[in-house]
């Protein structure tokens, strides 16, 4: 997609003024159904694809993501431009510098057509918990686009966007781009800086590309990955691009038992055929038992909720975002500022983590949770010594119905029983589209891998996909 | 009534003269427009990542050597959460269970040690402003780098508490890791106090007080509560075991919150931080960069120059003097005519406090040195030494360009001779009263010698000769 893009802007197809022109007039009439878009920003893009025309106009040669208009997750910074986590307590806040991703695509010539919607402050699996109102799944407009990144696999399913940045701290990108048939990339944990990135689970949180193609999202990989000072906790990842066309021949791809378990038919069924496929393409199948997978769901919700308490106890309204209106004294109006200003499922997760790190509870849920975390870095570290990759599902199901009334609002938290693993050991993973169930809705896989492998994981997820059946595009949005 | 002892523990937060903050790259500077020192990092913008300052950690582990303390070879940091308008992020980023130094103590006069529990590295809060009717926050001090250093219940009386502040705040002094100003803040204490009848071994129940900005009020602030304490116990009632504040316009301490509302931080590692690995070269490193502390070198005025030690403590209580004076001493047989030149003269030209940290005489350590040579070397009488360093520190100007040889070259005996014969005839009174018993008329008849020879006489042998006279 954005390969096709730039070769039309290089040959002067198309001027990046009207490509930006037929993104923005598709988000005009579409963005009512998906409901992608928090916040578009006409004005920036029109102004940033202006500079790139007199860059083509003066003949200097075009880099691989100049004059691609795209959208970044409403929970990346962007300097002066609205930036809401899709809570109403950042109403009207605009941050005064540039996340290090936005930075790195800024300064390589990205168009961003505006910032996408999402589950509050990343915390849900459907885009629901969004204060501005759930996405639409670009498939199916009755079904969700998933979680939370879901703004963006909508504008990027829906054709508003050739691509777009999430975050993942349990499955924000995969589950998305399963849901909407698109590729997600959750890198290593430290390969992209989180500078910038309004925190949800700091232990957990990655920034990654959600695209129609493998080869975008590599693409995208290696534009963000560098390192950056700035950031601690950040290593910066290798670029992948160059070893994508690598194969699969000989690779030994492990299939744990229980990321099997408990999946609907059309995912097993998919599932199955994608094996078959890379035992075709030459790949070895490994199956073996993964038991500390069991914890990985618990673990996941103490630690996440935990650091999510912490990091969210800043939104007291006296700098920046909402502050609600009648108070008496400092002490009321920070208490009806987060009364007001969270929504139910953000109140939920605070709620949880003060308690899991309270004294007299921090032992037996905090603790235990981080004992636990060892342990599953332990078990991935021993079943990567017998295999390469790991393929599993993304999500045990499709997308479900919008608007569905929850009896329990843990019901969700199932939906990432593959994905969270995944972060809770801080590996990278890929989900690709592998076929779609009887309402036409789109079935991904996850291919996961050694820490820093990313290389591996995208050529393996590359020589799926160039041998499957292609996905076939919305009949939506910016038809090129 | 029985005789009660007080248990004293001392948490002393010291503001690093780093210069810039423990997560960001703001200055550290103090006394400027409200939040003008400030940036995405240490207001706590939404996406911001903290990167800690290795300074602060080195600046740290100095503090801790010259405290006598242990260094860790792993560290890490942890969130301690809260809610205060001054606090930017609800957190604290602070040290919870493995602080970055532990196990060390520092000696009092007395010889006994107060043993210090642990050291850590934090960053301070802003604070809040109340002006015309509301209130305003001011996060320039946000994210200035704090060390707290926590002594085991060892102090027994309000000197010992005070003593060992200001022995802390010396050394902090000394190594360059802090200014230690009560008054800005950038030394603050808070303590823990308890008492039990005397010759109990067991720890009476201990409340905190907060809010001491002087050495002034820690003593009022303890002395208050220990009689608040006592008196409790004796009417039969219980302490409670609470935070407590001092307030300086009442004199007293008042109860803020019990332990019951004792504040839950939910302490857990910052997962923004990676762990803290110290390499002990880099101790070793420090280990060896540290200054003489003011307790050495107070011993060695006294073991090596002969020292009074209240002339040494004066001299090394402010370090810029101290390093003036062992700059001056340098070479000199008997660096006690310098050290006596300091206390007596120079100090007079200081009066304060702060005159004498910044100790700025008008002249070089070189020059006492030489003047202090000539008087060793016996060129220089006492008396005339005394008024040319007068001079001295009025123009600035070195002994030499002061005094010429030939006031230097003391007079001949011959001269001497002749000089107390005239002050023996012209005061026959003073002969008188001396053959009578009274040995004081000697001191009139040697003064007036010296007057006679405006200070060029040899006193000893002034008096020899006059002995001598009054005996024929």
């Amino acid at each position: 997609m954005i390969g096709k893009l730039h070769r039309m802007l290089e040959t002067r197809e198309i001027s990046c003024a009207e490509l930006t022109e037929k993104y923005l007039s598709a988000i005009e009439n579409e963005n009512a159904n998906l409901n992608a878009y928090i916040t578009v920003t006409s004005e920036e893009a029109k102004k940033a694809a202006r500079l790139v025309d007199a860059r083509i106009a003066a003949g200097e040669s075009l880099r691989p993501l100049e004059g691609i208009p795209m959208t970044l997750k409403d929970n990346i910074s962007t300097k002066g431009i609205l930036t809401t986590c899709a809570s109403k307590i950042l109403d009207g806040y605009r941050p005064i510098y540039d996340a290090f991703v936005w930075k790195q695509l800024r300064q390589q010539g990205a168009v961003l057509l505006g910032k996408s919607n999402m589950d509050e402050f990343a915390m849900g699996s459907s885009c629901e918990t969004s204060y501005y109102g759930g996405a639409a799944n670009p498939r199916s407009t009755s079904y969700v686009a998933g979680g939370s990144s879901g703004g963006v696999a909508a504008a990027v399913g829906g054709n508003l966007a050739a691509y777009g940045l999430g975050s993942d701290t349990g499955g924000s990108i995969r589950q998305p781009a399963s849901f909407c048939g698109l590729v997600g990339l959750k890198p290593t944990y430290g390969a992209v800086s989180r500078f910038g990135l309004i925190a949800y689970g700091s232990s957990l949180d990655q920034v990654g590309p959600i695209t129609a193609s493998v080869e975008d999202a590599a693409l995208i990989y290696d534009a963000i990955c560098g390192y950056d000072p700035m950031d601690s906790t950040s290593q910066g990842g290798k670029p992948v691009s160059g070893a994508l066309k690598n194969g699969v021949k000989g690779l030994r791809i492990g299939l744990p038992d229980e990321y099997y378990e408990g999946l609907t038919s059309s995912v097993r069924a998919a599932l199955g055929d994608a094996a078959k496929a890379y035992e075709s393409l030459g790949a070895e199948m490994v199956r073996f038992p993964l038991p500390e997978l069991k914890f990985a769901l618990p673990v996941y919700y103490i630690i996440a909720c935990a650091e999510a308490a912490s990091n969210l106890g800043r939104y007291d309204g006296i700098r920046y975002g909402y502050q609600t209106k009648d108070y008496h004294g400092i002490h009321e109006m920070i208490c009806k500022t987060r009364s007001e200003g969270f929504g139910a499922e953000v109140k939920r997760r605070i709620l949880l983590g003060n308690y899991v790190l309270s004294s007299g509870y921090y032992d037996a849920y905090y603790k235990k949770a981080q004992n636990l975390r060892g342990a599953i870095v332990q078990a991935f570290a021993k079943a990567f010594e017998t295999c390469d990759v790991i393929l599993a599902p993304t999500v045990p199901m499709t997308a479900f119905p919008r608007g569905r009334k929850q009896s329990d609002p843990t019901e969700d938290y199932l939906t990432d029983i593959c994905t969270v693993s995944v972060n809770i050991a801080g590996l990278p993973a890929v989900s690709v589209p592998c076929g779609q169930d009887q309402k036409g809705l789109p079935i991904g896989m996850q291919l996961i891998g050694r820490a820093f492998d990313e290389a591996g994981i995208l050529a393996a997820a590359y020589a799926y996909e160039q041998s499957a059946a292609c996905v076939k595009p919305c009949e939506m949005g910016v038809r090129l | 009534m029985k005789d009660y002892e007080l248990v004293a523990g001392l948490e002393t937060h010291v503001e690093l003269s780093t210069r810039t903050k423990i997560f960001c790259s703001c200055t550290t500077a103090f006394g400027s427009e409200p939040n003008t020192h400030c940036c995405p990092i240490c207001i706590g913008l939404p996406g911001t990542l903290p990167k800690l300052n290795r300074e602060v950690v080195n600046y740290a582990i100095r503090a801790g050597l010259a405290t006598n303390c242990e260094i860790s070879h792993i560290s890490k940091m942890d969130r301690k959460n809260y809610v205060y308008p001054d606090l930017s992020k609800a957190y604290q980023i602070s040290q919870f269970d493995q602080p970055l130094c532990k196990n060390g103590w520092i000696e009092l006069d007395s010889g006994k040690r107060i043993r210090i529990h642990r050291i850590h590295i934090e960053e301070d809060a802003g604070k809040l402003v109340h002006q015309r009717g509301d209130t305003f926050v001011d996060y320039n001090r946000g994210g200035v780098p704090l060390i707290e250093i926590v002594t085991e219940p060892d102090i027994r009386s309000v000197d010992e508490a005070r003593e060992y502040v200001e022995k802390l705040q010396l050394i902090m002094k000394y190594i360059g890791v802090s200014d230690c100003k009560m008054q800005e803040g950038s030394l603050r204490c808070d303590v823990n106090i308890s008492v039990r009848p005397q010759g109990s071994e067991t720890l009476g129940t201990r409340a905190e007080i907060k809010n001491m900005n002087s050495f002034a009020f820690m003593q009022k602030a303890m002395e208050y509560e220990f009689e608040r304490q006592v008196d409790l116990l004796e009417s039969g009632e219980k302490v409670l075991q609470e935070t407590r504040r001092y307030d300086d316009s009442t004199g007293t301490t008042e109860g803020m919150r019990g332990k019951e509302d004792a504040q839950d931080y939910r302490y857990f590692r910052d997962p923004d931080l990676v762990t803290i690995v110290i390499d002990p070269d880099e101790v070793e490193r420090l280990r060896a960069s540290l200054p003489e502390l003011p307790g050495a070198k107070s011993a060695r005025y006294v073991d090596a120059y002969g020292l009074p030690a209240s002339d040494a403590a004066l001299l090394v209580k402010y370090r810029r003097v101290a390093e003036f004076f062992d700059e001056a001493a340098q070479g000199l047989q008997n660096p006690k005519t310098a050290a006596n030149l300091i206390v007596g003269q120079m100090f007079r030209r200081m009066p304060t406090d702060a005159e004498k940290e910044a100790c700025e005489p008008g002249i070089s350590p070189r020059m006492l040195h030489d003047l202090a040579a000539l008087i060793e070397s016996g060129k220089l009488r006492m008396n005339l030494a005394k008024s040319t360093f007068e001079m001295m520190l009025d123009t600035g100007k070195p002994v030499l360009e002061l005094v010429s040889e030939s006031d230097m070259a003391g007079m001949d005996d011959a001269a001497l001779q002749k000089a107390c014969e005239e002050v023996a005839s012209a005061n026959p009174n003073a002969v008188a009263d001396y053959r009578a018993g009274k040995e004081k008329a000697m001191k009139a008849l040697i003064g007036g010698v010296m007057k006679a020879t405006r200070g060029k006489a040899d006193a000893a042998k002034a008096e020899e000769i006059l002995l001598r006279l009054i005996e024929q």
